[in-house]
């Protein structure tokens, strides 16, 4: 899928909503093994310990964050690695990271002009979710919600400047 | 097709573990895995180790894959051996300048083990 360059004109960013949904539903789909549902609601947010960001910058500035509970993270590791839950736990922080590095990127790739106009930072991940998040700019976000094996996890991505 | 040796560059051991997964399910059988977190820890491993394959992610704190592959002319140990790109920056100009510098094959990720069989044979195959 294609849409127009970033930075043309009159892009409404909210028309990119269902290039983020795709874009995770295929790297759900081919890495984990898993069909995401899109969820009608977020999770709660006492239920959000995990969060990894992957950073934009050039033609698109953001930030792009995968954010779901500890448990939901530790199996997204396990269906990754294809290993039990628990023995995939070491793993989660990596996985987490990975999963939101492939969203972005496979995100970018679908927009036309932005799959080299743009460049993704290394993942972050932090654990906790006792923390609040403020952009130094105008922001426009995309969230979507997403149903992984009966839990709740939410994908935005804040993009900065307009 | 013999056993193989295989350098796995990239800064996500898990993507290191799938990675390696993903050749043993296309069927390549291998002989031994070396692993790197980036590219200066793949020329130290290159320094001892003697490989038929290396897969190298692009974006890796450190050294990138761009850098490493352009590094390896001048390494003895890899003279000759192929370079696949395994890596998100999916754009027609990644797969240029990762061509360019010297790769043999590039793949984006997210993939299947299909498309793993399909980019990686042909280059293990090539080199044989």
């Amino acid at each position: 899928m294609s849409l127009s360059t970033p930075n043309s004109s009159g892009v409404d960013h909210q028309s990119w909503h269902p290039v983020l949904v795709l874009s995770t539903q295929e790297v759900f789909e081919t890495m984990l093994g898993s069909k995401l549902e899109v969820a009608s609601e977020p999770p709660p947010d006492d239920a959000l310990d995990v969060t990894g960001m992957v950073g934009l910058a050039g033609l698109l500035c953001g930030v792009l964050t995968v954010r779901c509970s500890m448990r939901a993270a530790g199996r997204m590791a396990s269906k990754m690695l294809g290993i039990d839950a628990d023995k995939a736990s070491p793993e989660m922080w990596d996985a987490m990271g990975e999963i939101c590095n492939m969203v972005a990127g496979n995100f970018k790739n679908k927009i036309s002009g932005l799959g080299d106009g743009c460049m993704l930072s290394v993942p972050t991940v932090i654990t906790g979710g006792d923390y609040s998040c403020r952009s130094m700019g105008d922001s426009t976000t995309l969230q979507s919600n997403f149903l992984f094996e009966e839990e709740r996890f939410i994908v935005a991505l804040q993009i900065h400047g307009q | 097709m013999n056993k193989v040796q295989v350098l796995i560059v990239d800064d996500s051991s898990v993507m290191r573990k799938i990675v390696e997964r993903s050749l043993r399910q296309a069927g390549i059988e291998i002989e031994k895995v070396f692993e790197a977190g980036n590219g200066a820890e793949a020329l130290v491993v290159l320094q001892d180790a003697k490989v038929d394959i290396i897969l190298c992610d692009i974006n890796m704190p450190v050294m990138d894959g761009l850098e490493f592959v352009k590094q390896l002319a001048g390494v003895e140990n890899a003279k000759g051996v192929p370079v696949v790109m395994i890596t998100t920056e999916g754009s027609e100009g990644h797969v240029v300048r990762a061509l360019s510098a010297g790769a043999k094959g590039y793949l984006r990720k997210p993939f299947t083990a299909d498309q793993v069989k399909e980019h990686i044979l042909p280059v293990l195959a090539g080199k044989s």
